[in-house]
């Protein structure tokens, strides 16, 4: 049993051994709806809350100034060129789509898997989908050249011309892909809320706040035959999003592994590609956990236990991502083909090397404290670990969009890639309109599902669904 | 010429019906030749005339006065407000836009719109005329072409010619004449000169001096000496900062008289230049056709063998870049070394010690090789020499007995042969001296390129009157107190001689743009027939001069349309030289030169203000838009100089800020500086780029000088390089070392170069297959079947690496001919280049004495593109013949393309780049082609546009044809279709065709074993393919390929 010699260590040893609960003790149902709707339906809004909020939002205005100046000049204000086409646009694109992997995985995978720690946090995970993605589907757009034809002409529409996207291009294909995964998530996301928006509904005291609550609730009372149909159409949905989140990153990779660019034309990139999406998106997850939980007393729905479990997760991960990077280099070698060779020197011992080796050290070496208890079980660790992993991971994108071309074919036409303030300005301002989106999501809306963890205190055991079924 | 502008209908804006007494214009005109008090003072006399108020009234009308005067009720004013909008909608109904509008109509005779006519005309250039054949958009000039008739250009022509379209339509052009700043017209000047006349006709026009640039119109001579004949004393100076002061020096001193030399390229085995740039561009008088000839024993086509080239220089040009054994030597060394090789062939001169054991050997194996082919070799000294080094050059070609068969002499090619040096010299002691009352600089720069101990500003101001004519407001008319807005060579008519003496007309193809006049009529108001027109002054010269038979009109019109007249060519001398070897004075070996040269693209900075040459790569060094103190890798890391690091050149105790820029292959302790940068009145594009080499340039050493000190300053200057060379394998700071250029290093193991010596070409013809190379995956290796090309046209290209000399032609032909945008230095700087195509170069061997190789580089046009498959909009497609063609409508500009592509011929539009609101370079494009706009992908075409023009006019032919012949066919022959880099280029490297066509001169071509496609082993199947380079290298020096591993050449150096 995990708890004998327990005594043995002094108390503040004890935690790293045991592994702690998914719910804290002690409780009730009344509780736990109490303490998740009293963030929502409060009237004092936390001052920090606010100060966040003016500090992402000034952020977002910084990405309208950006886009605004982008529109108006073109994409020569960043520092794309020739020969390296594609730059910060991409990367932050690949970055932000990986990113938005983890919440589908948690909420369709870990719900299939009966991996019941899972509904403490899918709900946040998913709404950090869902704004990864909104990041990540502003930059198709804003890197094309004349982004108000593109805006239309990439997708089939049965226009007068009787012109159609050309089917052959994988961008075509992450069009449908995308778009797709931003659909089906934020259908999944909003049926798993309407019980949720229920309880919002009876328990607001404002007028304004009960109608709109209500509507959203979409007439939901809670009788036994909602329950059958609701969990039928989550479990329906689940299955669904279970190929997108495999489908997505592998269409993403076949951006690159479509073109015959040495460093881009590479079979394994679908699944180190997808592994790496989870990858990011779990720290990503954990980024923005460990200080909420912390601000709103949440430890005892998020607790250790889904530190640790994520931590596993990007553990994983973070070694296939490790052995597709073995692999790149492997290939490179064995394949005999001297772009291939030239390319991996490139990436190693090229002016842009030390990216790569950032890259490396972020994604590969730090991680590995990730074995050790005592990291997995240190909320300030994780913390920093994620971001480590986060920029590990926007470092592997860089590396794989810009050192492949920079220096590819034709020596004659090598060049070099500067990143202009405009590019920093888009992408800065991404992750404003991502904090800020994040913000409100938690001011109005349950970050943690409530009736799913209601679910899980002992009281609760009747649901064959969410059954407890560990111990 | 029978259409031009003026035939057309100009309709003018409606003017008001009744007369006032006084018209606006009217008055604004007596104002206008007012200054001062009396501007004030016309004023108020103009206030009393009886016309005035009426003037005053119609400008300002009486009701606006009424409601100003009697206040205005809120009633009315409410009516004045909406009448005024109600009206303010209806003006554009009934008003004419104040600019004049040209529609036709009634249409030219003989113009069919969008049919371009084509005009023969000739370039005046100092180092000889180039002979034209215009392309004509609706009267509006839009192309320049060689003459093909012309034994001069083959119907080639370098990069001034294709660019001077762009000068014509500049809009920084001089727009109006002035005195000393305030605007005058022609009239005012011919009245001042008039008055001049009267009082210089007592002197005999003792104060009256004529500055000109090198003239090569007999015309314009002509008229200049009959005013000399009229004011006898007066005096006339050519003056080119860039001239021809040595070459024509040593002809006094071997000859006694001015003789000009001739190469017949053609009839050499074996050539020397000695610091000559034979094949880098127009600044050496006959490189088109002399590259032609050269080239010609280098295509290994024919029966004549390959000829050999040796070339001994102090900077690295593309001729140095072609030799097949070269040497680097500082230039004030090579008199020495020719002295050497002088008496190694037994013609006196001094001996060989002093020289390094490599320059030994290099002398020895070249001596044998001359003697061997005595009376088959040229030995060609450069422009930018010593006359030392020319007497010295002719000395030996005298002693191998090549004068009279490959070397022949005949009269030079400027009507008045001079010495400019001594020239200016006398010109500007005259001026300090005060004895000039009238100085009339007809066109060029003297106040920038003068030399500068000379101070011709200066002195400037002791003269009487100076008058600058030019097409531009510069330095010079800053100076001068008139000045008068010039002419372009395609708005005046005029004639020029070619460097072999033949002479072309110069005919104008569009009325001059802002009214201009040209040096024959500032010439003429000196004469005894003032109002003589450039037409006139040339009919009447050829009248008297022309040497043909029969009617003059109806031979004038045939030498129009041939753009020759006869009998004018140069006759051959044969003098025999006289005098022993000159003695050489050999700077010290430690001392550093400093070598002046035309720049590659602005020449002597007359086309600073031309965007099209500012961002034309320079060849071999590859930098735009600035000049740099250039030198060896030792010399800068001797002084510890870094690239781009500011470093101050004293020559003279005057001192040069300049940008370091490396040069492989440069002799050390040797720097060269481009003249004609550091402008300040260039215009908008020509300001402030570059340092100004004419600020240390003294008349004591015009060419090669010593710098007294080198010192770095702490400032660094960024230069914009279009191909990065700073990639070196080796570190560059230690001099014992071979370092080598990874790209070039790269580009022999990547199959991009493919090279062999001409006795591994004969003991194996198909050097550039095999297993030393990856091959191609075959043809008929796909999973799906090939697309049936054989019912039309295959269009494809082959490019001649062998016959490539890198002059950049067909790099600035492209750009005109498909309307490319200037993007600028900044965004050169940071790769956004526009020009669709290149050429790029590669330095293979050690650095310090490297191999250049060009490889122009523009749309492959591969079968297999993998840019179509990756675009989102199908806006990159391929054509049934073959093209690979872009839809610039369709793109949205996702730059997949770009990314996708091998070659990364693919240009973006990144910003909008086109110049669409400069209203003059409007008529300039070409109407053919698209000005693509902001974040648009673009590239090679193969000028898709001249295809279809030649198909358009096959089948018109055809359906003609049929009428008599139902089956009657008529396909678009060989040869119809010249893309525009092809047209321009003066050494046919580049040959474009149907390669469905068994006979088509590209299938021929390409059916060639040296024919390979770049990086084709990715199954690219490019329709553009090179023909591998064969080098003839004498092999007693050694050859400086220095391929690693797989070269044929130089087997024993394998390494890494």
């Amino acid at each position: 049993m995990a708890t004998r010699g327990l005594t043995d260590l002094p108390p503040s040893r004890r935690g790293y051994l045991v592994d702690p609960p998914v719910i804290a003790p002690g409780h009730t149902f009344a509780s736990v709806t109490e303490k998740i709707m009293r963030t929502v339906l409060t009237g004092r809004t936390p001052l920090g809350w606010i100060g966040g909020l003016l500090i992402a939002f000034g952020i977002v205005n910084i990405l309208m100034i950006a886009m605004g100046y982008l529109f108006w000049k073109g994409v020569g204000i960043w520092g794309i060129t020739v020969p390296v086409g594609w730059g910060f646009a991409i990367v932050n694109f690949v970055w932000w789509i990986g990113i938005g992997h983890a919440g589908t995985l948690i909420s369709a995978i870990l719900l299939l898997l009966k991996q019941s720690w899972r509904t403490s946090i899918n709900r946040s995970a998913e709404a950090m989908t869902l704004f990864a993605v909104m990041c990540a589907g502003m930059f198709p757009l804003l890197h094309t050249g004349r982004p108000w034809l593109a805006a239309y002409w990439l997708f089939p529409l049965p226009l007068t011309m009787g012109v159609w996207p050309q089917f052959r291009s994988p961008l075509i294909w992450d069009v449908f892909a995308v778009s797709t995964y931003f659909t089906v998530s934020l259908l999944f996301w909003f049926t798993g809320l309407i019980p949720d928006l229920g309880t919002l509904r009876d328990n607001a005291k404002h007028r304004i706040t009960r109608v709109i609550y209500g509507v959203l609730a979409m007439g939901w009372r809670g009788s036994a035959r909602h329950w059958a149909r609701y969990e039928t159409a989550y479990l329906l949905l689940a299955g669904l999003s279970t190929p997108l989140v495999l489908s997505v990153h592998t269409v993403v990779s076949w951006d690159f592994a479509i073109s015959v660019l040495p460093g881009w034309h590479t079979t394994i990139f679908p699944p180190y590609f997808v592994a790496g999406a989870i990858y990011s998106g779990f720290a990503m997850v954990l980024t923005l956990l460990i200080p909420i939980r912390a601000a709103y007393g949440m430890k005892d729905f998020i607790t250790l236990r889904h530190l640790q479990n994520m931590s596993k997760v990007m553990l994983a991960t973070g070694l296939i991502v490790a052995y597709g990077y073995f692999m790149e280099a492997f290939i490179s070698w064995y394949s005999g083909n001297r772009f291939e060779m030239y390319m991996f020197k490139n990436r190693a011992t090229g002016p842009m090397g030390y990216f790569y080796w950032m890259l490396i050290t972020c994604n590969i070496a730090l991680p590995q404290l990730m074995w050790l208890r005592r990291v997995r079980s240190s909320a300030i660790a994780l913390w920093f670990m994620s971001i480590i992993v986060n920029s590990g991971m926007w470092l592997e994108r860089f590396v794989i969009v810009v050192t492949s071309l920079h220096r590819d074919f034709l020596p004659s036409s090598w060049g070099t890639y500067k990143a202009t303030r405009w590019d920093y300005a888009v992408y800065v301002g991404t992750l404003g309109f991502f904090t800020t989106a994040f913000l409100l999501f938690i001011r109005m809306l349950p970050m943690i599902s409530i009736f799913e963890v209601r679910a899980l205190l002992p009281q609760a055991r009747i649901n064959p669904l969410l059954q407890e079924n560990k111990q | 010429m029978e259409n031009h502008p003026e035939n057309l209908v100009q309709i003018k804006p409606s003017t008001a019906s009744s007369k006032p007494k006084l018209t606006l214009a009217e008055a604004r005109e007596r104002l206008s030749s007012a200054t001062g008090k009396r501007y004030w003072r016309s004023l108020e006399e103009l206030v009393d005339e009886p016309g005035f108020e009426e003037l005053l009234e119609n400008e300002f009308p009486a009701g606006a006065i009424e409601y100003q005067n009697s206040g205005v009720s809120r009633r009315n004013f409410l009516k004045l407000m909406g009448g005024s909008m109600a009206l303010a909608g209806l003006t554009a109904c009934t008003r004419q836009p104040d600019e004049p509008i040209v529609p036709y109509v009634r249409q030219p005779e003989d113009l069919i719109p969008g049919i371009p006519k084509f005009f023969a005309t000739t370039m005046p250039f100092p180092t000889g005329a180039m002979p034209l054949v215009v392309r004509s958009n609706e009267f509006r000039p839009t192309k320049i072409e060689g003459n093909p008739q012309h034994p001069v250009s083959h119907g080639a022509t370098d990069v001034f010619a294709q660019a001077s379209l762009l000068d014509l339509y500049d809009p920084d052009r001089s727009q109006n004449s002035s005195y000393r700043g305030e605007p005058r017209n022609w009239s005012d000047f011919h009245a001042a000169v008039d008055q001049y006349k009267v009082k210089a006709a007592a002197s005999g026009g003792a104060g009256l001096r004529f500055l000109t640039e090198t003239v090569i119109s007999p015309t314009l001579a002509w008229q200049i000496q009959t005013v000399l004949k009229k004011f006898p004393s007066a005096k006339w100076y050519q003056w080119d900062p860039v001239n021809r002061g040595p070459a024509r020096a040593a002809s006094q001193t071997l000859f006694g008289q001015y003789a000009e030399p001739l190469y017949k390229f053609d009839a050499a085995n074996v050539v020397l230049s000695m610091d000559s740039e034979f094949l880098s561009g127009a600044q050496f008088p006959g490189f088109v056709r002399y590259s032609h000839d050269f080239v010609a024993r280098r295509k290994l086509a024919n029966d004549q063998p390959m000829n050999r080239l040796y070339v001994v220089e102090s900077f690295h040009t593309t001729t140095g870049a072609l030799a097949d054994n070269r040497l680097p030597m500082r230039a004030s060394d090579i008199p020495a070394f020719a002295a050497a090789l002088l008496s190694m062939l037994g013609g006196g001169g001094s001996g060989s010690q002093g020289f390094t054991d490599e320059q030994q050997k290099f002398l020895q194996a070249l001596a044998k090789d001359l003697k061997a082919n005595a009376g088959a070799s040229i030995v060609v000294p450069g422009e930018q020499q010593s006359a030392e080094l020319h007497v010295l050059a002719a000395q030996i070609n005298q002693a191998l007995g090549n004068i009279g068969k490959t070397v022949v002499y005949t009269d030079p090619y400027e009507l008045v042969p001079s010495d400019q040096d001594a020239g200016m010299r006398e010109l500007i002691a005259d001026m300090k001296a005060g004895k000039v009352d009238m100085l009339a600089i007809v066109e060029g720069n003297p106040v920038f390129n003068a030399p500068v101990d000379l101070d011709f500003e200066g002195s400037l101001d002791k003269v009487g009157a100076s008058v600058h004519l030019s097409s531009y407001r510069n330095e010079t008319t800053r100076a001068a107190q008139w000045h008068l807005h010039g002419t372009h060579y395609l708005e005046t008519w005029s004639d020029a001689r070619a460097y072999d003496g033949t002479c072309s007309l110069v005919q104008p193809l569009i009325a001059p743009l802002y009214g201009g006049h040209s040096a024959h009529e500032l010439i003429a108001l000196f004469s005894d027939t003032p109002e003589m027109t450039p037409y006139e002054a040339v009919t009447t010269y050829w009248r008297q001069n022309g040497k043909a038979s029969g009617d003059f009109d109806a031979n004038f019109r045939k030498w129009l349309h041939d753009d020759i007249i006869p009998n004018t060519t140069s006759a051959t001398r044969t003098p025999s030289p006289r005098g022993g070897a000159p003695a050489i004075k050999p700077l010290d070996k430690n001392a550093i030169e400093v070598v002046f040269r035309p720049d590659p693209s602005i020449y002597d900075g007359r086309y600073a203000n031309n965007a099209w040459l500012q961002e034309c790569p320079k060849p071999v060094i590859r930098l735009e838009w600035d000049n740099a103190a250039m030198m060896s890798l030792n010399t800068a890391a001797n002084h510890g100089f870094n690239q781009e690091d500011i470093i101050q050149i004293t020559v003279d105790g005057r001192t040069l800020e300049a940008p370091v820029m490396v040069v492989y292959g440069m002799p050390d302790n040797s720097i060269t500086l481009h003249l004609g940068y550091g402008r300040e009145f260039a215009g908008r594009v020509g300001n402030g780029y570059g340092f100004n080499a004419y600020g240390i340039r003294g008349s004591k050493s015009p060419i090669v000088a010593t710098a007294e000190k080198l010192d770095k300053t702490e400032d660094t200057y960024k230069l914009a390089i279009v191909q990065n060379f700073t990639l070196i394998d080796a570190k560059a700071s230690d001099p014992n070392t071979q370092s080598r250029s990874v790209q070039g290093s790269e580009a022999l193991r990547r199959d991009i170069i493919r090279v062999a010596s001409l006795d591994e070409y004969k003991k194996d013809p198909h050097f550039a297959h095999g297993e030393l190379y990856n091959e191609d995956p075959g043809y008929e290796q796909t999973l799906y079947p090939n697309y049936d090309y054989s019912r039309g046209y295959q269009w494809g290209m082959a490019v001649d690496m062998n016959s490539c000399v890198g002059c950049n032609a067909c790099v600035i032909a492209c750009q005109a001919e498909n309307n490319s945008p200037v993007v600028g230095k900044e965004q050169v700087k940071i790769g956004r280049d526009m020009k669709w195509l290149r050429i790029d170069a590669y330095f293979t061997g050690d650095l310090h004495n490297p191999r250049a190789f060009f490889q122009p580089m523009f749309c492959q046009h591969c079968e297999n593109a993998p840019c179509e498959p990756v675009c989102p909009v199908g806006a990159t497609t391929h054509s049934p013949e073959g093209l690979n063609v872009m839809v610039y409508n369709r793109c949205v500009g996702t730059r997949y393309c770009l990314n996708n592509c091998p070659y990364k011929v693919r240009r973006f539009n990144f910003m909008l780049f086109a110049d669409y609101e400069t209203p003059s370079l409007k008529p300039m494009r070409n109407p053919d082609v698209t000005v693509r706009s902001r974040g648009v992908m673009e590239k090679c075409t193969y000028c898709v546009q001249r295809i279809n023009a030649a198909r358009i006019q096959a089948e018109v032919e055809e359906v003609q044809m049929q009428q008599s012949d139902p089956n009657a066919k008529r396909v678009i022959k060989d040869g119809e279709v010249l893309t525009a880099c092809q047209q321009a280029c003066p050494t046919e490297a580049l040959v474009f065709g149907n390669v469905n066509d068994p006979n088509s001169k590209v299938t021929k071509i390409k059916t060639q074993p040296r024919n390979y496609g770049v990086l084709s082993d990715i199954n690219t199947r490019p329709r553009t393919t090179y023909i591998a380079n064969v080098v003839n290298p004498n092999m007693e020096i050694g050859d400086r390929t220095g391929a690693p591993g797989k070269s044929y050449i130089n087997p024993a150096g394998a390494e890494s």
